[in-house]
């Protein structure tokens, strides 16, 4: 099982952070502190595999950020980093070639999406197109409701 | 009011501070705003507030204020508002709040929920955070889920049911009836959900273990599935670089692997499908490595048959030569849980592993190693080390303490001579000797010992180690500790191996010295060095004043340790020095008890050494507290504290132990090369006899009481008594008592016994009582000497014995003979 997912720039800004473990805000962000610290101090020829802890931690970075999942002993490594990649094409699909700044300033999206993608740790679905799918319709419901807010805000409904 | 300002908005302008400072003002600006809209209770933009309050959560902002406007959101009709809502609750609220309470009504609503979405999202905030309470609550909903015939929330269900179990396991059978069509869905998303939901069950309890095993059939079920995605063509959907869902057949491998684990029958029905897989799949991209890797775990996890299992080791070799290097590690961690088992087939990859060590790496690096270590053996330590040490000499400091100990270990095991086990040793001491452990210091100390004939050699190398470079402390220690053992050996140029080097004692103890006074050497280090230079004195000719001076001046040292030390080195030079000699003796040759460490059981025919205790560890056995009994007090009963090794101070004239170099035939480990009646020693197989005999107290049974006692010495007033006890738990000890008096009208003074043992026994003298027989009887001196006879052979002794009396030092030599049978029978 996965424990936590976490993205963070190359500076340490975190980005984004998934915990699948009851885990109190103190430990949470005394963990992030120093995973944090031992990824960014990889080199970049090193594996992508690293063991802190008592865990297994899978990284990769794509351009300015690092994607980091941390599972247990007996999770395969190798299939977790086709899981990051996977999560990372759903974001381009639906960003559109997805840089960092669209994680930023649409951080809820990207909670949606992962939200979408894995549940407990595990991957919910395992097609791109219908998690793509169904984080569109979802939108839409979205959309449905604001119009009708926006008209009240200008006061016409 | 205005409009409070929108997320990306907030966000822009936060990211527009210049330092932490000015953002932590925006944000305690905005919080205030916040706050503030909170108390008014706004509808409108509840969500756009908590969507800020998350944002600056995420940038280590405190946020609990808005955790419970979170649950107004996830109570509102509209989507967008229990989208963030939920959102909220799963990034502020973890499960130790109470407040988590009040979602369980919430969740609970939006399960039923008309639209699926909502349904989804209550499904996903329960199947992320959920307390067992909650779990417990809501289980039945759960339940209901994942019969539905919806897959979208199908799936989800299946996901929050593994949540529940993992939070309330008894909730387990629950969801068993639900589980019983989940395998022939279509649909990948519950397939591979319900493949996690399967395997979840079959972890925890052995019970649904069996009931999937026979009942349902799930291994037909699995291996169907398999080959199907395996042979069908495909599908774009789920193909990720030309393999058809590897998410879904990596799951599905992981389960038969439970399934299958110490199962025959499920192993059987299993081994056409893994092999397949083994051999089938494309090999070309990290998505085919993966399944390959789940596939090889499986394999030697299962009851698989040999054919099998060899396919898998080889596949992990041919990833060992992978570019990839997360390929690679892969393989070295999946080789490390299988070279126990498969011992033999990993061998066959060992050159590959050994080449793994020179990798980039770190993770790979520490794999390799301890892989490395695990398959050397017999046949291959020659070139085994010649890598390791190669690989201690260029590794990153983190792995040397690791690394040394490694070889030590595999040196002692396979050590094709012991030239090579003792150049091994040198060079792991010379080249990581300040990563080497602190316990390997008395571990090669030990060695040396026992390899009489290379210490010469030793002594030699050691030496010439230390003259370029004395920072490395634990080579510093055991060199200082052999050139004070050998250093004879080393000015006489004895060396055999190699070329003798010529060495002056002066020279020597120049470098003794050095290391005493620089500021690199740790107390302990110096401890050694000047007892070694102390042992010097009865091994070198010239030299003697110089080092009687050495010895003086650091009686003035700060260090106490060292202060205490010279101090008794002084004392034995003055008024002591007739036992120096003796008691300087060369060390007898150690013999191990535990693996931990040299627990020295020292052949104790009354010898003295002062040394040894430094490099003991702390006594594995008996502590020193109950002196006279203490099993490494190798000063055959002197107070010794681990500490201060000496004897003198702490006893007044006394022999206890002193070693009879007169008594030439009688067995005695004066000799230096002479192996000191290791004979004996192996005879010894249960804890030395010196426990035994006085373990407890009351030490002897009544059988003793019925040994007559002997006169064993009468002359010029002195008669010495000597009275028997046997051991109750060792019948091959004996403890005599003997009282020495003084019938003369003046005292004895300054009163030493000493006695010497036939070969085949084996003796240790206590503390006398004290050094002086009182005149016309009015005192005795009482001495404990405890004999081990484990041949039962005739006790025989000789005594030798020295005082002053009438001004005058008397000496006398005897042989006791009329011991009664009853004390050795």
């Amino acid at each position: 099982m996965m424990r936590f997912m976490l993205l963070f720039s190359r500076q340490g800004k975190l980005r984004l952070q998934k915990w699948y473990l009851a885990t109190s805000d103190k430990e949470r962000k005394k963990m992030v502190r120093e995973l944090m610290q031992v990824v960014l101090a990889r080199k970049p020829k090193m594996c992508s595999f690293l063991e802190w802890r008592d865990l297994k931690v899978v990284y990769k970075r794509y351009a300015s950020l690092y994607f980091c999942c941390a599972i247990e002993g007996q999770d395969n490594e190798l299939i977790t980093l086709e899981l990051i990649h996977r999560y990372v094409e759903l974001l381009d699909k639906y960003f559109g070639s997805v840089c960092e700044l669209d994680i930023i300033f649409n951080f809820e999206k990207a909670y949606f999406i992962l939200d979408e993608f894995l549940m407990g740790g595990d991957v919910q679905d395992t097609s791109k197109k219908s998690v793509l799918k169904a984080i569109e319709q979802a939108d839409l419901l979205q959309e449905d409701e604001s119009p009708r807010s926006v008209l009240e805000e200008m006061g016409l409904a | 009011m205005p409009a409070p300002i929108r997320l990306r908005e907030l966000i822009r302008t936060i990211r527009t501070a210049r330092t932490q400072a000015e953002e932590r003002e925006m944000i305690q600006k905005e919080c205030a705003a916040i706050r503030s809209s909170f108390r008014e209770e706004d509808n409108t933009y509840r969500c756009r507030n908590v969507a800020k309050l998350l944002y600056m959560h995420m940038l280590g902002y405190p946020a609990h204020f808005g955790q419970l406007e979170c649950f107004k959101l996830i109570a509102s009709q509209k989507f967008t508002d229990k989208r963030i809502g939920y959102l909220g609750a799963m990034l502020l609220l973890d499960e130790r709040q109470d407040v988590h309470l009040l979602m369980t009504n919430c969740i609970k609503n939006d399960l039923n929920h008309s639209t699926q979405f909502v349904q989804g999202l209550a499904l996903c905030t329960l199947g992320c955070m959920g307390s067992s309470e909650m779990c417990r609550d809501l289980a039945g909903e759960v339940e209901k889920l994942l019969k539905t015939s919806n897959s979208y929330l199908r799936k989800k269900a299946a996901l929050c049911a593994v949540h529940v179990i993992r939070k309330v396991p008894e909730l387990m059978e629950m969801f068993l009836p639900a589980t019983k069509n989940l395998l022939n869905e279509k649909n990948h998303g519950v397939l591979h959900t319900s493949v996690v939901l399967l395997t979840e069950m079959c972890e925890r309890s052995p019970d649904m273990l069996a009931h999937f095993r026979k009942n349902e059939k799930l291994v037909p079920q699995l291996v169907r599935i398999l080959k199907n995605l395996i042979m069908s063509g495909y599908s774009p959907e789920h193909d990720v670089s030309g393999i058809s869902d590897p998410f879904l057949q990596v799951r599905i491998l992981r389960l038969l692997r439970i399934l299958g684990r110490n199962d025959d029958d499920s192993s059987e029905a299993m081994n056409d499908i893994l092999a397949q897989v083994a051999t089938n799949t494309e090999t070309s991209k990290n998505v085919g490595n993966a399944i390959l890797y789940e596939t090889v775990l499986t394999i030697m996890d299962i009851k698989s048959e040999s054919g099998l299992r060899v396919l898998a080791i080889n596949i992990l070799g041919r990833f060992l030569l992978n570019n990839d290097k997360n390929i690679r590690y892969v393989a070295l961690t999946s080789l490390l849980k299988t070279v126990q088992t498969d011992h033999n087939a990993v061998q066959r990859h060992r050159s590959t592993i050994v080449d793994c060590l020179k990798d980039l790496d770190v993770s790979i690096k520490r794999r390799a190693m301890e892989l490395s270590f695990a398959l050397v053996n017999g046949n291959n330590i020659r070139g085994m080390m010649k890598e390791l040490l190669y690989f201690l000499d260029s590794c990153e400091p983190e792995f040397k303490a690791d690394c040394a100990s490694g070889i030590f270990l595999a040196a002692e095991k396979y050590a094709p001579s012991k030239r090579w086990h003792i150049d091994t040793i040198m060079r792991v001491l010379t080249t990581a000797g300040s990563y080497v452990r602190d316990d390997a210091v008395p571990n090669l100390i030990q060695l040396i010992t026992n390899s009489v004939e290379m210490h010469a050699y030793t002594v030699q190398r050691l030496y010439k180690a230390i003259l370029g470079d004395y920072s490395q402390q634990p080579l510093v220690q055991v060199a200082a500790w052999c050139i004070g053992e050998y250093g004879d050996l080393l000015v006489s140029g004895q060396c055999e191996e190699e070329e003798p080097i010529q060495v002056t004692e002066d020279e020597v103890l120049d470098i003794l010295e050095s290391v005493l006074i620089s500021n690199m050497s740790t107390s302990v280090t110096r401890g050694y060095a000047l007892t070694a230079i102390m042992k010097l004195s009865t091994r070198f000719t010239c030299t003697v004043n110089r080092i009687k001076k050495v010895v003086s001046i650091y009686g003035s040292s700060i260090d106490v340790e060292l202060q205490q030390r010279a101090v008794e080195y002084n004392a034995l030079f003055k008024k002591y020095d007739h036992m120096r000699s003796a008691l300087l003796e060369r060390m007898p040759v150690m013999e191990k008890v535990t693996t931990n460490g040299p627990t020295e059981i020292v052949q104790t025919n009354g010898e003295t050494e002062p040394a040894p205790l430094e490099t003991k560890p702390p006594p594995s056995g008996p502590q020193p507290t109950s002196q006279a009994n203490d099993l490494l007090d190798l000063l055959g009963g002197n107070d010794i504290t681990p500490v201060i090794p000496t004897a003198p101070t702490s006893k007044p004239s006394s022999a206890g132990g002193e070693l009879l170099d007169l008594l030439g035939d009688i067995n005695l480990t004066g000799a230096p090369a002479a192996a000191p009646a290791p004979a004996s020693v192996p005879q010894i197989s249960q804890p030395p006899f010196l426990l035994d005999g006085l373990s407890s107290q009351p030490l002897f049974n009544d059988i003793a009481a019925g040994i007559p006692s002997i006169t064993a010495y009468s002359k010029n007033g002195l008669k010495i008594e000597f009275t028997f006890e046997r051991s109750n738990t060792n019948p091959s000890v004996t403890v005599i008592t003997i009282q020495a008096s003084n019938s003369t009208e003046l005292d004895m003074t300054d009163f030493v016994f000493q006695a010497a043992v036939p070969k085949t026994f084996q003796l240790q003298l206590l503390s006398p009582s004290s050094s002086i027989v009182p005149a016309f009887n009015t005192g005795t001196i009482t001495q404990v000497i405890k004999v081990l006879n484990p041949q039962k052979q005739q006790l025989r002794m000789r005594i030798k014995l020295t005082y002053n009396h009438k001004g005058s030092a008397m000496q006398d030599l005897a042989e006791v003979n009329n011991f009664p049978p009853q004390s050795w029978q």
